[in-house]
């Protein structure tokens, strides 16, 4: 350490000593883990290249490049405090956003999960049974990990009995002097009969026997064939995929990403990722089944998150202005007891308040309609629905508000208010003209920090309508209580019709303009941008 | 009476506060007060209630559990959730799991943003303040926006476990499936998501804490031959413990509470989290398992209400500084 400490700014005397045997221990302890890391890197980053995943092979290879440089040169000794950081925060931070940036500009989706040569390789992985291969008869073997075997056998020249052992993923054996049954067990496999047959057939029927050349399937509930043909050729230089079995060529379309059929709309599955520019974008303001959900989600996620902040500011300011009273007794016990809702897990207090508003069995709906005679509909009317929203995320968030304003009301000085009574002003002037200003200035920048977090508040919507009431007609699955970070996940990962990727990242990206905007305006109020420049 | 004589009145009174005053003001204010505790504490009373109610189901629930015939009976749901069911509910696996997560995820990230924060208020570097900047511009980019990537990343992650021995079949002795332990379905894997968002914020108020700590104490253990490590344990580190165990424990609530990410990351029901759990719990049938649900979450929801309250008045200290969720 001591020729690092040299680099650093501070006077390094007579710093680390280099016989301290603490100093050299650690500084093996540094290379070795350095080599655990190089060789870990390095096996990494050649398994993604040879999984196709260039990007992420890139990742690791400036992590593992990075975190040399950072030991070896003497001018980075700071760094070297922040190596893990760094680390974690290339991979899970920076090559996210990367990566969310790039995915908006693909067809990333269900159809097209992979790349290229992922698509082409598990094309090229496809067999089929070709006219006039061997059938044989055969019995299913399974071993102790599960995997398949099948014992072939066929009448061969001279009336032989011809039999061959195939196991899944290894070469497939002749079996000299076969009994005419098979055996009960096989190198380690189990003959499987009866029930245990019928069970795994299913899952041995898709299995590939054998390797190489010289492969085996299960072709019907008596026979099997082999050898097997590679079904799709690809020739890199026309960019072409021939299915041998048909003879049919299929060509490369780079802009749908999909091997089609020439003079046909025939595709191939699966599809693969191809850059398509700005398209997700322009579909965004263009496509007007996508626009119609888009607009409406968007009107309800800013009413939403500034309803949230102005409904738990001004609960949460009455119940500091009542407590910060000293004629209330129990102040401390009363502040600790209206916090709970606070301290309570948000997945626990949101699941509670669903259970107590459900529209058939819900303690306050059941309530209600005994009272009143009416059945409140929380979560299919979609006005109730967003009013149920409100109230819940009313109940999560006073606290807060109420915990900041309060500490903000003690921190107005008594005399402000003296000299404002002896002017004359009445108590709603000395409110509105004396406290609120005086607090805005202070809880300013946190209710803008909590309009961001309720603009992206995912887990709200979430658990207590999951965006219900759909609304009718919309393309894709979107609900009159989605704010856009719900609806984006809905995309990305929603069931129905399947997860597009690329569309929600676009979203992504919007939804950070206008958080980064936002953000923006919170660091102008704090000044925290001219915090940063005073204190470097 | 004028409407101005009235003001008038009014401004004494309130400057000499009357006995009368006094009452109305106050009566108020404790009608006021016990609204609000009514609105705050109603859900709460309804978990405690559902919780201890041998009729588990939603339907049935009411403030006061009905038809209780004796004492074992109140804890039917308890008795069922911790060990008759553990088969469908792996119950006990989920609060270890969240245990385990919140833990190693809170000490590394404390660990690992210190010594960054140390390295920002001790040297002064080149790009220290680009990095500075970077760190409050990536902040605005929460890992929630980031769950499609993530998500990518882990399962790509995850499929080296197949590659490796693959594409490198001299290296086939090593068991490589210890890779998914950081991909999707696993522990690891969330821990990992969770330390690169945790990183950004904690390092910023770290470096606030070690930058009002005077830097003379620095350079006396340095003319006395400390190395930097030496300084920073021995000495920095102790100082700021204090802060650093309230950063501890509200990052630990953070995790233990934290359910969007992972209900992305963990699909397996024996590597759930408690959170994750209690939610597919009554996610499939919202009124048969409503007692346990309850049960489930008032024993994970007791100690975390229960730190909150013990530490309240340095979590508020913490709110100010917006260091917490809100």
């Amino acid at each position: 350490m001591s020729a690092a400490g040299s680099a650093s700014s501070p006077p390094s005397g007579g710093a680390g000593l280099p016989s301290d045997p603490f100093n050299l221990l650690f500084t093996i302890l540094r290379y070795a883990g350095l080599m655990l890391l190089n060789a870990l890197g390095l096996v990494i980053i050649y398994g993604f290249i040879s999984d196709d995943n260039l990007s992420l092979a890139i990742v690791f290879a400036v992590i593992t490049v990075g975190a040399n440089i950072i030991t070896f040169v003497p001018a980075l000794y700071p760094l070297r405090w922040m190596t893990p950081g760094l680390m974690l925060v290339t991979l899970l931070v920076i090559y996210p956003i990367i990566i969310t940036v790039v995915t908006s500009t693909t067809n990333y989706n269900n159809f097209h999960l992979f790349t290229k040569a992922q698509a082409v390789r598990l094309l090229e992985r496809q067999r089929y049974v070709p006219e006039g291969a061997a059938t044989y008869a055969y019995q299913i073997f399974q071993n102790e990990a599960g995997e398949f075997a099948l014992w072939l056998s066929r009448e061969g020249e001279g009336g032989a009995l011809e039999v061959a052992f195939a196991p899944a993923g290894a070469p497939i054996v002749a079996v000299a002097n076969p009994p005419a049954e098979p055996p009960e067990t096989y190198e380690g496999y189990r003959l499987l009969a009866g029930a245990d047959r019928t069970a795994a057939l299913t899952a041995a029927g898709q299995t590939v026997f054998g390797i190489g050349d010289d492969t085996a399937q299960i072709s019907s509930r008596r026979e099997a064939a082999r050898p097997l043909v590679q079904r799709y050729v690809y020739d890199p230089a026309t960019d072409r995929l021939t299915d041998n079995q048909t003879g049919t060529v299929y060509v490369a379309d780079n802009k749908t990403g999909f091997f089609t059929r020439e003079n046909s709309a025939e595709t191939l599955s699966p599809g693969f990722r191809v850059s398509i520019g700005l398209d997700n974008f322009s579909r965004l303001v263009s496509d007007p089944g996508l626009r119609g959900p888009l607009v409406d989600i968007f009107v309800w996620t800013v009413v939403f998150a500034f309803l949230s902040v102005v409904t738990t500011f001004a609960v949460g300011l009455a119940m500091a202005l009542v407590l910060n009273d000293p004629i209330v007794r129990g102040r401390k016990i009363i502040r600790s007891l209206l916090i709970i809702p606070y301290a309570m897990p948000g997945v626990i207090s949101i699941l509670v308040w669903r259970g107590m508003l459900d529209q058939n069995l819900g303690i306050i709906t059941r309530t209600i309609a005994d009272t009143f005679g009416v059945q409140l509909q929380w979560f299919s009317d979609p006005a109730l629905a967003k009013v149920a929203i409100i109230i819940v995320n009313l109940w999560l968030g006073y606290p807060y508000m109420m915990l900041v304003t309060s500490g903000a009301l003690q921190a107005i000085p008594s005399d402000v208010y003296e000299a404002a009574a002896v002017d004359g002003a009445n108590p709603s002037q000395r409110f509105w003209q004396i406290t609120m200003p005086l607090l805005l200035v202070t809880v300013g920048p946190l209710l803008i920090a909590s309009f961001v977090y309720n603009f992206n508040n995912y887990m709200m919507i979430e658990l207590l309508t999951r965006g219900d009431p759909p609304i009718p007609g919309s393309p894709t699955p979107a609900g009159y209580t989605d704010i856009l970070i719900s609806y984006t996940y809905s995309l990305a990962f929603g069931s129905n019709q399947g997860a597009d990727y690329g569309y929600a990242s676009a979203i992504t990206i919007v939804i950070f303009i206008l958080v980064a905007i936002v953000t923006l305006m919170q660091y102008r109020f704090t000044r925290s941008w001219e915090e940063v420049s005073e204190n470097v | 009476m004028s409407e101005k004589a009235k003001k008038v009145a009014h401004v004494e009174s309130r400057m000499v506060v009357s006995t009368r005053d006094k009452l109305v003001g106050g009566t108020i204010r404790y009608i006021v007060i016990a609204l609000a505790v009514i609105f705050a504490l109603f859900p709460v009373v309804f978990i405690v209630s559902s919780a201890f109610n041998p009729a588990g189901t939603l339907s049935t629930q009411s403030l006061i559990p009905r038809g209780v015939e004796n004492f074992e009976e109140l804890f039917t749901n308890f008795r069922a959730l911790m060990v008759d069911e553990l088969e469908t509910y792996p119950f006990w696996n989920w609060i270890l799991n969240s245990f385990v997560v919140a833990s190693i995820t809170t000490v590394l990230v404390v660990l690992i943003t210190a010594m960054s924060a140390y390295s920002f208020s001790r040297f002064r570097f080149y790009g220290r303040r680009t990095m500075l900047l970077g760190i409050l511009l990536i902040q605005v980019f929460p890992n929630l926006l980031a769950m499609v990537a993530l998500f990518l990343i882990l399962n790509d992650i995850g499929r080296l476990a197949d590659t490796i021995p693959e594409a490198l079949p001299f290296l086939s002795f090593i068991d490589w499936s210890w890779i998914k332990r950081f991909s999707l379905d696993s522990i690891g894997g969330l821990i990992l998501v969770y330390m690169g968002g945790a990183m950004g914020i904690n390092t910023w108020l770290m470096k606030g804490f070690f930058d009002s700590i005077p830097r003379e104490i620095d350079e006396s253990a340095t003319v006395d031959g400390a190395t930097h490590w030496q300084t920073f344990w021995q000495l920095i580190f102790p100082l700021v413990r204090p802060i650093l165990a309230v950063v501890g424990v509200l990052s630990f609530v953070g995790t233990f509470n934290e359910f969007v990410l992972a209900r992305l990351v963990l699909r397996d029901t024996d590597s759930w989290t408690l959170m994750v759990g209690l939610f597919n719990f009554i996610n499939s049938d919202f009124n048969r398992d409503w007692g346990k649900f309850a049960a489930g979450a008032l024993i994970s929801g007791l100690p975390v209400v229960a730190l909150y309250l013990a530490l309240q008045d340095q979590i508020v200290g913490g709110l100010t500084q917006g260091a917490v969720k809100g």
